[in-house]
């Protein structure tokens, strides 16, 4: 029973995916004075690019090919074991963040592989400066993870969300620490802007739409759908984190409604401050770019100080 | 004792003191100095609502006034006159070089754990809650003195050296419930007082040696060699 429940709910977040990003698009183009297109749109999308002859460039390796399912893959199994609507689910059990970063590492390498593999500019260009990026975006994520860690002595993202349902409402200064840190990780992880502009092809600066420029058909829409369901990864790990609160921790029918009801809501809002702030700001140079992730990640040590200055226990003598 | 057996308004404490430290951290990496001033002024209204809190928390009305002076002088007045320095200097464009900023972060995170070293004894010997703020408060002061160190301008220097008051008077509020009325009324006014006097000297520097730049206060001669 635990189990049909857990693939039901990797079901529901990959298919979700698309609509998080549909829900985004629409935001942004209500804010820029554009007529919004449907929210099912990134779903005709990908149906559409599903059913096109994929193209094979000629240089093009095993890899080329072989990249597109190992991205999906590593990033369907990530989103098994993030909790979406429910706690203590089996999947959530096998795997702690620290595997979640590393799925996500496996599926960059692969991802940038691809991009070298048919050897163009533009993709040797897209790799190397995805891999800037994730180099120093990693320790950044992983630094915030550990802030967590500490407090809810657990990398477990099941049993973390446990621990801070159970201590309630506490302000705590290394949360928000960790909250800004990995807000800045994820927009430069899943290529928004300020780092990467995810509307634009062809464009001298772009990182992730570089690497996946020879992709075609099928290919390109499983590319597209695990991009997808790394925002809503993100998103989900941010919202239920650190404002875990309907969040169900028993499979009965209402909690469980609770639950999808509250992320859905948690996911909409936090779309709608990412496109705020896509809106407020502009693409940086990449140069640039070290020193907002060097920011995030100064933002995390604070988190992992402040823990051990501010919140540690004291003993009294 | 930890965070989870305190009250919300001790927390906030904390969580207050933990933004002044980012705070100091954000001033440490900016080049801009309209926008120094700025978070200057953040880093003031976050201590006089610190200092409300703890007003609230320890049953200390005489610390709202402590708070309502803070945030008339360190989050309004002295910002806006340094603003309007700023300007009249015509120096709102002009960028100060920070030679290493991963350095100068590295360096003030450095800070941030020695000064948490070095105030480990005294929190252990007491019960007070919102004790743990010292290392901070401590650290606000050591990176206000990086601050002034690493920079080349003179407002960034009279910035550093504010930064280094609200860190005192932070270390006041948390360990010892603020000083007596009689000192902090002079030290406020000292402060504003030193605002004004450092602008006049804005003026006097700039006369003698064409710029706010204080490496060239360094040189003996007029001439180049």
């Amino acid at each position: 029973m635990d189990w049909i429940l857990a693939i039901l709910e990797t079901l529901l977040f990959i298919g979700a995916a698309p609509l998080l990003a549909g829900w985004t698009k629409r935001v942004k183009c209500r804010l820029q004075n554009r007529k919004p297109p449907s929210l099912l749109q990134p779903y005709r999308d990908l149906l559409k690019l599903y059913r096109k002859q994929p193209i094979l460039p000629h240089p093009a390796s095993w890899i080329f090919r072989a990249a597109p399912y190992v991205v999906f893959a590593a990033t369907v199994l990530t989103a098994a074991f993030v909790p979406l609507v429910a706690v203590n689910l089996p999947t959530a059990k096998i795997a702690d963040v620290i595997v979640l970063v590393g799925f996500f590492a496996l599926a960059r390498t692969f991802l940038v592989l691809a991009g070298m593999d048919i050897g163009t500019a533009f993709g040797g260009m897209g790799s190397s400066r995805e891999m800037t990026i994730a180099s120093l975006a990693e320790p950044a994520m992983l630094m915030a993870v550990f802030t967590l860690a500490m407090s809810a002595h657990t990398t477990n993202l099941s049993q973390a969300m446990n621990y801070v349902l159970d201590t309630g409402l506490v302000l705590r200064p290394s949360f928000v620490f960790a909250l800004g840190g990995l807000m800045l990780v994820a927009v430069a992880e899943t290529g928004r802007i300020p780092v990467d502009n995810p509307a634009t092809h062809l464009e001298l600066t772009m990182i992730h739409e570089a690497m996946i420029l020879e992709y075609s058909g099928r290919w390109l829409a499983l590319i597209e759908w695990a991009s997808q369901i790394k925002l809503m990864l993100y998103g989900v790990l941010i919202a239920n984190i650190f404002f875990p609160w309907g969040i169900a921790r028993d499979f009965s029918p209402e909690s469980i409604g609770i639950g999808v009801g509250m992320i859905a809501l948690k996911l909409a809002l936090l779309a709608i401050l990412l496109v705020l702030s896509e809106t407020a700001f502009a693409k940086m140079r990449i140069f640039r770019v070290q020193e907002y992730l060097s920011f995030a990640y100064l933002l995390s040590v604070l988190g992992l100080l402040s823990h051990i200055i501010l919140e540690a226990a004291r003993v009294h003598h | 004792m930890s965070i989870t057996d305190l009250d919300l308004y001790s927390q906030a404490i904390l969580l207050l003191a933990g933004l002044i430290a980012l705070t100091s951290f954000l001033m440490l990496g900016q080049s801009r100095l309209v926008r120094l001033v700025f978070i200057f002024a953040v880093q003031g209204c976050l201590l006089a609502g610190a200092t409300a809190m703890a007003a609230g928390v320890l049953n200390y009305p005489h610390l709202y006034i402590s708070a309502g002076l803070s945030l008339l002088l360190k989050g309004i007045v002295i910002p806006l006159l340094l603003h309007r320095l700023i300007h009249r200097m015509g120096l709102h464009r002009e960028m100060d070089t920070i030679d290493h900023p991963a350095r100068l972060m590295m360096g003030g995170t450095a800070l941030v754990v020695f000064s948490y070293y070095v105030s480990l004894p005294i929190v252990q010997h007491s019960t007070l809650v919102t004790l743990n703020a010292i290392a901070v408060s401590l650290a606000v002061v050591l990176l206000g003195m990086l601050l002034m160190i690493s920079r080349r301008q003179a407002v960034a220097h009279v910035v550093g050296f504010m930064s280094i008051e609200n860190g005192l008077f932070f270390a006041a509020v948390v360990s010892t419930y603020g000083m007596p009325m009689v000192v902090e009324l002079g030290v406020a006014f000292d402060v504003l007082v030193a605002a004004v006097v450092f602008g006049v000297f804005f003026f006097q520097i700039r006369a003698s040696i064409d710029s706010l730049n204080v490496d060239r206060l360094s040189k003996l001669t007029e001439v180049e060699r």
